[in-house]
Order: C-alpha cells, then sequence, then structure tokens
C-alpha cells in the first residue's frame, strides 16, 4: 500500500484515502464544436499508458477531497513527486531531480 | 533402541509433560514443545501423506514452513477443520486431532495410488493435453476425476467458528526472522531510539540456533546466550516481539503484512478467542534475515518416506530429540551435511555412509568422519532406493567403475546447498542477482528502505550472520564465536545414474508432483522461457511455492535449454510467504460485518413491520411489505393498487443527495446537466439528466433550486458517490475558477415519498408555512416550512404518475414524522410500498432506471429523452460527444415498450430480442429486455427494452426466445399508463 504525499495536505498518506483517477495533463478541448470527431476522440480515450515516468492525477478521497497530479514511475511502482492540480507538468529536468528510484 | 517406551526415536530426555495425540484416529505420545511431526518420528511413524498427482507415499522433507509433503488436515471439531497444515509447523498440544489428506480408503489403502502405477500417462502438461477435448468429457468424466483424484485437503464444509482479529502497527525497524542475524539486529536497534518489531514464525525465537547444538557465542552455550538475548529484549521497551507470527507479505513504502498465530498451539482455543491477528504495519526500514533454505539432491526416488534433508534431521535431533532412524545414511554435495551427520553419530546414532557427490571435500571433514569412522564414498550417488513405506536400503553408485552396492539404512539425508530465501525481497521488487560463489541468487538492489542480512544475503555462518545483523541495525558488537564451520558445497545439473533416464523418478517439486524429466519434456516440447516452463511444469506453483524446488527446476532446465542460470532467471515470487488463512485475511469482516450495509433512519420501522428486503448498492432496501402469507406477486399488486387509488408511502430516503451552492452554482449546473438551468426559478424543481463525456447517460435525478444560488440536487441510490467525484473533478480540474461548494447531503436528509390521490389531504393538516394549494404548489416546485413542527424541504414531484410529495426532514427525525404519517393516513388506506411496487409503478410511467434500462452505452436519444438535452447551451459535459457520427448514425439501440402478444406472459429481465424466431442459431440479437413486471393497474404485463432501430419498430412484432418457447411482443411507446399525465392534477 503507497504512502501518497497530498501536497493539499502536506503529509504522506496511506493509499486507502486515495483513488486513482487517471493520466494528468490532458486538457478538455475549448473549441469542441470546431475540432474533427477523430481529434475528440483523441481527448475521450487514447492514453499513454506509459512504461516509465507517467503523470497521473489522484483524488484524496477520504481526506481533504482534492484532485492533484503526481509523477510516478510505473516500472518500479514509485511515486517521484505530487503538485497541485494546475501546475504545470513538471521538466524532465526537475523530475530527474527528484528521482531516487532509477 | 528400547520398543517399549513409547517414543523409541526419542534420544534426550528433556523432562517436559508427555501428552497424548490422535492420527489418522491412532493416539500416539508426544511431548510438549514437538511439532506433529517431531512426534510421529520419534514415534517412528514417516508416512504421513500422498503426494498430489501419483498418490505416491511421503514423509517429512523439511523441519518448518518449507515442508511441501506431510500435509495434513488439523482437526478441532465443526467448522474448525483447517487442511494443508504442515506436520513440521503444527505445534502439539494435548489432545491434539490430525488426519493425513489425498488419500481414500486410507494411507496405506488408497486407491488413488494407481495414478503412480500408471504414470507414465500423466506427464508434464498432462492436463493440458489430455483434457482438451471433446468440451462434454471435461466437464462429465474429466475434472470430477481430477478433483477427486488429485489434490490436497478438503475443504471445511461448516462456517468457520472461530473469531479473527487485525490491527495496524507503525514502526522504525521492523526485524523479519529472529535466528543469529535478526537477533543481532535486534539487540542493535534496542539500543537505539527506534521502535523496533521483531518477528518470527516460530514459536520460540533462535532460528537455526535452536538446531545448533554445538557453537557457542562470548563463551555462552546457545540456550544460555539465548535466554540471555531473549531477556534483554524483552526489557526493552522500545521492542516488540512477535513470535508465532508469519511475515506474508511485503507491499508499496514498507508495508508488510503480519499473520500471528494466537490459539492454534493451545489445548483449549476457545470459541471467540481470536485465533489470529492480521498486523498491517508500516516501518520506516525492514531487516530480512529469513535466512536460507536447503536444496533437495534430484535422484531417482528421492521422494520415499525417510530420505529428508541433512538440516531437518539435525533439526529433529537438537530440538526435538528426536532420531529421524538409527541407520542413518547421508547424500550430500554441500559440507554443511557432515554436521548433521556428526551431530547423529555423537547422538548415538550410526551412520552407515556419506555419499559425497564432490571428488574431494576438505581434510578437515575427512578426518572428522575418519575419527568417528563413518564411511565417505566420494564421487558416488544414489541410484536406487528401497522400501514401501520407508526407505530401508539405498543402492549406492559409483560411475567411475560403474559398480553399485546396496546399503541398509532407515533414513537418507541429502543437501544439495543451499538458497537463500529472497520471497519478501522479491515482494518488494527489488532485483536479485546470481552469485557464482554459492550458486544461488542474492539480493540485489534494493527497491525500498530494506536490507538483508545473513544467510538470506548468501552470508553463511553463525559468526557473520550476528556480525552482519549488528552492523545493519547500527550496531558495532563484534561476537566471539565457536562455531562448525558451514564450509562449502558443488551444484550438480544432474546426478549419475545408469538407468535409463525415462525410467527414472527424480523429484524436483515434492508438493506438485513434478520430476527431471518433466522439465527436460517441457523444454523439449519447446518450452524455453522459466515462467513457461513453470506454467506446464507447475513447478513452483504449489502452497510452498517453491521454497525447496525453483532453483533445482531452474538449474535442470538451464541445461535443457543450454543457457546460463542467471539467463533462465527465477520465476516471480508472490505473497503470501506460506499459506494463510482465509479468517486471517478477512478478519473482522464475516457474517454480518462482511460488508458495510447503509440503513435508512426509518429502516428499523420496516423490519418491524415485517418488511422484506433486498440490497441496493450497499444499501438495504424494503422490497415489500407482505401481509400475513402473501407472496411478492401478490403484495406488490396490493401495494400498486392502494397508491392508485389512494395512498402509498416510500422510503425514498437513500436517493443520493448533493447541495450545490455559490455564486456560479447555475453556471456549474448548465455544464453538468444536459439541461438548462439558469431560467429555473427559485423554489421549481427540474429532471436533470447527467452524461458523461462520452454522451452516455451516467445519472439522472430531480434538482430544486432553493435560492438563486442554492440547487438541492438528487442522484440515483447507487451512483451518488461517483456524481460527487464526477462534479468535483470537473470543478477542480476543469472549471476552477467557478465559485461553487459541492456537499453531500444524503445522510442528511431522510426522504419519505407520498404518493396517490389523496397525498395532499394527508399532509395538509401538519404543514406550516406552505400554501399547498395547486396554483400556488404547482408540481416540480420545492418549497420550504415545517411538518409536525419539523424544518422541511417539501418537494411536490412523482415517480409514480400519481400526485406525489417528497417530504424532506433532517434524518434524526424520519422515523418519527414516517409514524406519525402512517398514523394519519389510516384514514385514507394508506399502505406501506417496496421498491418493487415503486418499480412497478415507475415502469408503467415509462420512467428509466439508470443502470437497469441504460448500460453505459445509452445515449439521450437513444433512451428517447432529446427533450431533456439543452439545444441552446454552448457547452455541456457529453455535448460534444452526442455529435459523434457513430452516435448520430442510424441502427442504435433505442429504448421502447413492449407489450406480449400474450399479456399473461411476463418477460425475463435481459431475455435477447430477435426479429425472426426462426432464424438457425446463431440467430442475430437485435436488443435485450431491461425492465418486465406484471402491471395489476393495467391487468397485463408490461416490458421495457432496448432494441435496434427500435423507435421506428412501434407497432411491429419481435421475439424472445427462451428455453422450450419463444414469446412475441408488440414495440410500443413505453408510457403505459396514462399517457398525457392527468393524474398529477388532482384537486
Ligand atoms: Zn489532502
Amino acid at each position: 500500500m503507497f504512502l501518497i504525499h497530498c501536497p493539499y495536505c502536506d503529509e504522506d498518506r496511506p493509499e486507502i484515502e486515495f483513488s486513482y483517477a487517471g493520466e494528468a495533463h490532458i486538457a478538455r478541448p475549448q473549441n469542441a464544436d470546431a475540432i474533427s470527431d477523430a481529434e475528440w476522440s483523441e481527448y475521450l480515450f487514447i492514453r499513454e499508458n506509459k512504461r516509465g515516468i507517467h503523470c497521473e492525477r489522484w483524488w484524496h478521497t477520504n481526506g481533504c477531497n482534492r484532485f492533484f497530479n503526481a509523477v510516478r514511475n510505473t516500472v518500479t511502482d514509485k511515486f517521484i513527486m505530487t503538485y497541485e492540480m494546475g501546475e504545470p507538468r513538471p521538466t524532465p529536468e526537475e523530475i530527474e531531480a527528484a528521482r531516487d528510484d532509477d | 533402541m528400547t520398543t517399549d517406551q513409547p517414543n523409541p526415536y526419542r534420544l534426550s530426555d528433556s523432562g517436559t509433560r508427555q501428552i497424548s495425540f490422535t492420527f489418522d484416529g491412532k493416539t500416539y505420545q508426544g511431548r510438549e514443545g514437538d511439532t506433529l511431526a517431531s512426534a510421529l518420528l520419534a514415534n517412528g511413524v514417516h508416512l504421513m501423506g500422498r503426494s498430489f498427482k501419483y498418490h505416491r507415499p511421503r514423509g517429512v522433507l523439511g523441519s518448518g514452513s518449507e515442508e511441501p509433503n506431510a500435509l495434513v488436515s488439523f482437526d478441532r471439531g465443526a467448522g474448525r477443520v483447517t487442511p494443508n497444515v504442515r506436520a513440521t509447523t503444527l505445534e502439539l498440544y494435548d489432545g491434539l486431532v490430525a488426519n493425513s489428506q489425498n488419500r481414500w480408503p486410507s494411507l496405506k489403502r488408497d486407491v488413488g495410488a494407481f495414478n503412480n502405477t500408471f504414470s507414465m500417462f500423466f506427464p508434464a502438461g498432462f492436463y493440458n493435453k489430455t483434457f482438451m477435448w471433446p468440451r462434454s468429457f471435461w466437464d462429465k468424466v474429466y475434472e470430477p476425476f481430477i478433483r477427486s483424484m488429485a489434490g490436497l485437503g478438503l475443504a471445511p464444509t461448516k462456517p468457520d467458528p472461530d473469531v479473527y482479529a487485525s490491527t495496524y502497527g507503525h514502526c522504525d525497524t521492523l526485524i523479519v526472522g529472529a535466528g543469529p542475524a535478526g537477533l543481532a539486529a535486534a539487540l542493535a536497534a534496542s539500543k537505539t531510539d527506534n521502535r523496533v518489531i521483531l518477528v518470527d514464525e516460530n514459536p520460540a525465537l533462535g532460528g537455526s540456533l535452536l538446531s545448533s547444538e554445538k557453537a557457542s557465542i562470548d563463551g555462552a552455550s546457545i540456550t544460555d546466550w539465548l535466554a540471555q538475548t531473549e531477556q534483554a529484549l524483552r526489557q526493552a521497551k522500545n521492542v516488540t516481539i512477535l513470535t508465532r507470527t508469519t511475515a506474508i507479505g511485503y507491499y508499496h513504502d514498507n508495508f508488510i503484512a503480519l499473520a500471528e498465530r494466537l490459539t492454534d498451539h493451545l489445548a483449549d482455543a476457545e470459541i471467540g478467542q481470536s485465533r489470529e491477528r492480521l498486523h498491517r504495519i508500516r516501518s520506516d526500514k525492514v531487516i530480512l534475515a529469513q535466512g536460507a533454505i536447503e536444496r533437495p539432491l534430484v535422484f531417482h526416488g528421492n521422494d520415499l518416506p525417510g530420505i529428508m534433508l541433512a538440516s531437518a534431521a539435525q533439526t529433529f535431533l537438537n530440538r526435538y530429540g528426536t532420531a529421524v532412524g538409527y541407520e542413518v545414511a547421508v547424500f550430500t554435495s554441500h559440507d554443511s551435511a557432515y554436521g548433521a551427520a556428526f551431530d547423529l553419530h555423537d547422538a548415538g546414532v550410526h551412520v552407515p555412509v556419506i555419499i559425497e557427490a564432490r571428488t574431494d571435500i576438505d581434510a578437515d571433514l575427512r578426518d572428522s568422519a575418519a575419527a568417528r569412522g563413518i564411511e565417505i564414498v566420494l564421487a558416488a550417488a544414489v541410484s536406487n532406493c528401497f522400501g514401501k513405506w520407508r526407505i530401508n536400503a539405498l543402492e549406492l553408485y559409483t560411475p567411475i567403475n560403474g559398480k553399485t552396492r546396496r546399503i541398509k539404512c532407515d533414513a537418507l539425508l541429502m543437501c544439495g546447498g543451499w538458497t537463500p530465501s529472497l520471497h519478501l525481497w522479491s515482494h518488494s521488487k527489488s532485483s536479485i542477482k546470481w552469485d557464482d560463489k554459492i550458486d544461488a541468487f542474492v539480493p540485489g538492489k534494493a527497491n525500498e528502505n530494506a536490507s538483508c542480512v545473513g544467510a538470506c544475503n548468501g552470508d553463511f555462518g553463525l559468526q557473520t550472520a550476528l556480525e552482519a545483523g549488528g552492523r545493519v541495525a547500527g550496531g558495532e558488537a563484534t561476537y566471539t564465536v565457536s562455531e562448525v564451520p558451514f564450509g562449502r558445497g558443488e551444484t550438480f545439473r544432474s546426478l549419475p545414474n545408469y538407468k535409463d533416464v525415462s525410467k527414472q523418478k527424480a523429484f524436483v517439486d515434492f508438493q506438485n508432483d513434478a520430476t527431471e524429466k518433466d522439465i527436460s519434456l517441457a523444454v523439449r516440447e519447446g518450452f524455453s522461457s522459466i515462467e513457461h516452463v513453470k506454467r506446464y511444469t507447475t513447478i513452483g506453483m504449489a502452497t510452498d511455492q517453491g521454497k525447496t524446488s525453483n532453483l533445482n527446476a531452474m538449474q535442470i532446465a538451464s541445461v535443457a535449454v543450454k543457457k546460463s542460470v542467471q539467463e533462465v532467471g527465477l520465476t516471480t515470487f508472490r505473497p503470501p510467504y506460506t499459506p494463510t488463512t482465509f479468517g486471517a485475511l478477512a478478519g473482522y469482516r464475516s457474517g454480518d460485518l462482511f460488508e458495510v450495509e447503509r440503513k435508512t433512519s426509518i429502516d428499523s420501522w420496516a423490519a418491524e413491520n415485517d418488511a422484506v428486503f433486498e440490497p441496493v448498492s450497499i444499501w438495504r432496501r424494503a422490497r415489500y411489505f407482505p401481509n400475513g402469507s402473501e407472496d411478492m406477486h401478490a403484495a406488490v399488486a396490493r401495494e400498486c393498487k392502494a397508491t392508485r387509488t389512494s395512498l402509498g408511502i416510500f422510503d425514498a430516503s437513500t436517493l443520493g443527495k448533493i447541495e450545490i451552492v455559490g455564486p456560479d452554482a447555475a453556471k456549474f449546473m448548465n455544464l453538468m446537466y444536459t439541461n438548462p438551468w439558469a431560467k429555473l426559478a427559485v423554489g421549481r424543481c427540474r429532471y436533470g439528466l447527467m452524461l458523461r463525456e462520452d454522451g452516455y447517460i451516467y445519472d439522472d435525478g430531480v434538482v430544486g433550486r432553493m435560492a438563486e444560488d442554492r440547487f438541492h440536487v438528487t442522484t440515483t441510490t447507487g451512483g451518488a458517490p461517483r456524481v460527487f467525484r464526477h462534479m468535483e473533478d470537473y470543478l477542480q480540474s476543469e472549471f476552477p475558477e467557478l465559485d461553487v461548494w459541492l456537499t453531500s447531503t444524503t445522510e442528511q436528509w431522510a426522504v419519505i415519498a407520498l404518493n396517490g390521490p389523496n397525498a395532499r389531504k394527508l399532509i395538509a393538516p401538519f404543514i406550516d408555512g406552505i400554501d399547498l394549494s395547486p396554483d400556488a404548489f404547482p408540481h416540480m416546485a420545492v418549497r420550504e416550512g415545517k411538518i409536525f413542527g419539523i424544518e422541511t424541504r417539501l418537494f411536490r414531484v412523482s415517480f409514480s404518475g400519481e400526485l406525489g410529495f417528497e417530504v424532506n426532514v433532517p434524518a434524526h427525525y424520519g422515523r418519527a414524522v414516517w409514524e406519525a404519517l402512517f398514523e394519519a393516513g389510516a384514514e385514507y388506506g394508506i399502505v406501506p410500498y417496496g421498491t418493487e411496487a415503486m418499480h412497478v409503478l415507475r415502469a408503467e410511467k415509462g420512467f428509466i432506471i439508470v443502470g437497469q434500462d441504460t448500460d453505459g452505452t445509452v445515449t439521450p436519444q437513444d433512451a428517447g429523452m432529446s427533450w431533456a438535452v439543452s439545444k441552446k447551451k454552448k457547452d455541456f459535459v457529453g455535448k460534444r460527444s452526442l455529435m459523434r457520427s457513430d452516435i448520430v448514425a442510424n441502427g442504435r439501440r433505442q429504448l421502447v415498450g413492449l407489450l406480449t402478444v400474450d399479456p399473461n406472459v411476463v418477460l425475463e429481465e435481459g431475455a435477447q430480442i430477435v426479429a425472426d424466431p426462426d432464424q438457425p442459431i446463431p440467430m442475430d440479437m437485435i436488443g435485450h429486455v431491461t425492465s418486465s413486471y406484471w402491471s395489476e393497474t393495467l391487468g397485463r404485463s408490461i416490458a421495457m427494452a432496448v432494441v435496434k432501430g427500435g423507435f421506428d419498430l412501434e407497432g411491429k412484432t419481435i421475439f424472445v426466445p427462451m428455453p422450450g418457447t419463444t414469446h412475441s411482443a408488440k414495440v410500443c411507446n413505453p408510457v403505459f399508463y396514462d399517457p398525457d399525465g392527468e393524474r398529477l392534477n388532482v384537486g
């Protein structure tokens, strides 16, 4: 069971307090009417399913009720960092600096 | 050896109490402190079980939790039978009852043993190959046959009456294993300010020390050193010691599951005492000191009772004072077995020969053996074993001259080297690496804050273990140790034998009955990955997880596939480390506590009034209220009729409720629902339809506008949590600029639905502050006032098509208001109704239930609910998807009504629908029945269905094929009753 750092509570809390909420940084198209079915499908259905560094959303369901972002290595299953909703995707350098899982 | 004493194979007289126990119906004597295995061996009983596939006689292989053979059923009476318990870990108590398994009618006369005679028909992959065809034979012949003939113990047939506890724990240092390395680590950690937990699966601390008579530590005997160490640890306030506790799994971020056995060793384990306790421990640091497991040698006949690991015999001797025989031969390729041979000899057992696979050994060992008069034969092997129920002789083979020699013995010890225990280490996703020096895998890089010390790190020897254990916990203690050197060994990928390989039965995995031959066969048949070989031969897949077999299997496979052992690799270890009872995992969650059951504040009234309940998500809801001996059909017909003609009362408290508040509340509602909200007046309600972003119906419910900035939203009973999440997700992730707060209020309100022409008359005398007249309080409106003096949000809504009110009161007033209304309703013949009547009433009106009439692929258009979708709104969740080409395409399944041609036929919900009943199978299925009921009001059956192109089929006949008959039905509009809604307008 993971220990997950909620950036709003600023505490490491056990995984049972959280729910996974899918890949992060997938913006809802603002111009939905103007884009093609293919582009809309891309937004709806296509996910990276990445092996390695993955940005994803978590919800502190049984805690502060906030959604936040996390960077996790899907190979080692290690959280590298978590950050508040709305913050930009960390750069590869920032992720590298935060890693201790090689 | 004297046969008149109760335990003819007992050597030491330790003075512990004599106790009796029963195995397979026969009573024996044992001693306090024995395991079932040591007590049986003390009685000279080696035959303890039958093997899984071939039903071969088996005795113990090991002396602890690695044991693959000696599995027994531990019987404490009805419901308290535990199958597949290892005799080597089952602690003896006075009156213990155990039985052997996988044999019928008895251990010695077992009809299944013919599997062994015909074993040429049971090679690797036998199940996969033989039982593929024909299918009907699998169901009727093969599977029942396999189930009865192969297998382990029988599952208990009665409910388990025992109680199981569970708890959480936190510490700085968790030490797994209380052998020399673990104890030294605990001693060092006890001197820090760390909170320490030390666990061991045995009843006593000591691990391998309990079997090492001859060593001494810092001048003290092992017994004395252990006593001092245990006292020091028990006095340390920061150390918790858990014995009889197995670390069964190692999960993310140093989360360890421990299964503690509390009463299995007690003669008087009463029901009600916790039998086991599952600890979930989070530790900053984990020290694994799990030791190593000895490997068997793989030779023909190596599974005969009496043949066991050398270390097991040493443990039975030194820890339990039991000789495994009086003529004990040894077959080894590692120095460590000599220690066992010497201990046995020194205790008075005759060791006729040490058969050494290697060509040379150290002079020290040779001299020690010579001094004891023990013959050593180098570069030799055991080529055959004799005896039916227990070994009575072996055949020694020396390949250099091709000679064989028969040697009498009543036990044979074997040692093929040692395998560090990396199970938990691997659970944690830490890596392993091959170590040529010891021919085994050792820990690689840690994936957690964890270390392996001592033998499980590949560091053998007592002094090494003690000092490594101390160091890893931050100590610097040195130890003065006198010990028998652990020595070294050599691994033989295959042992010499003059016999044809195909005629040999050399077991690798004793528990799954897999042999060397099976591995070679798997490789010959093209399985080259070790994971495939494992699955094909089933090696390592038994309940012992291959503790004694994995490395041998891998080494044999490496020869067969002509790859190095590193390239072949090891299969994955998975929790639990040893078999764990379901009780321990379930903990308190059994019986009534198996799942959380939510009850409304009115539930107790329903129970007192003989309601029949049904689960709806995790709520318990009254399904119907039978009068006397009424069945459901009669009760529901009566409840429906009363509601349509006068008055019904229904507990709707389970409806999900969310309060949406803030300056941007209406804007937010506009984005979350398909309907328009901006112009909904305060005090009015609207039916809201919610989609997912993919355009499919997600939830629905009536929403009341309480103020400009406040909405009272209701959701389906099961949908409340997911709707709340869906709303929070969009609010936080996509629309954070909106100034809105969401609060789940499901539990805050009790909701009493009153439906029927007399609904207004019933409540009128008790309402304050609300004008109930139809003009002032029209259908789909909400008012705040008081009922019986209690604050209420009163909705005028209807899910039945009758005049309806939903009385919302604070939940703790729910039952009081219900009872007051019920009492006052007597005048109108008020009838309580349950979910079944509610379903019928709504179906008569064609109202959908999300999740029953929709299934996650139904759009508003498909459900005939385009009217609920705003054409003007610029955006709402799901809007863009409603324009996707496949959603607007023809031929989608659409929600329609069905009227069976025979009005008495009630279709089965879920039944498939076809257009042509005469089409040969497989038929084209064009839809399915979603809702189907007997309508007492209409005097006939009604149904709803999703049917391909259904809207265009109105008036046409479709068919519902069922076993033995085919029903026909006409497609119709799903509003069966009062299509113009006139019944809502009762004056
Ligand atoms: Zn939080």
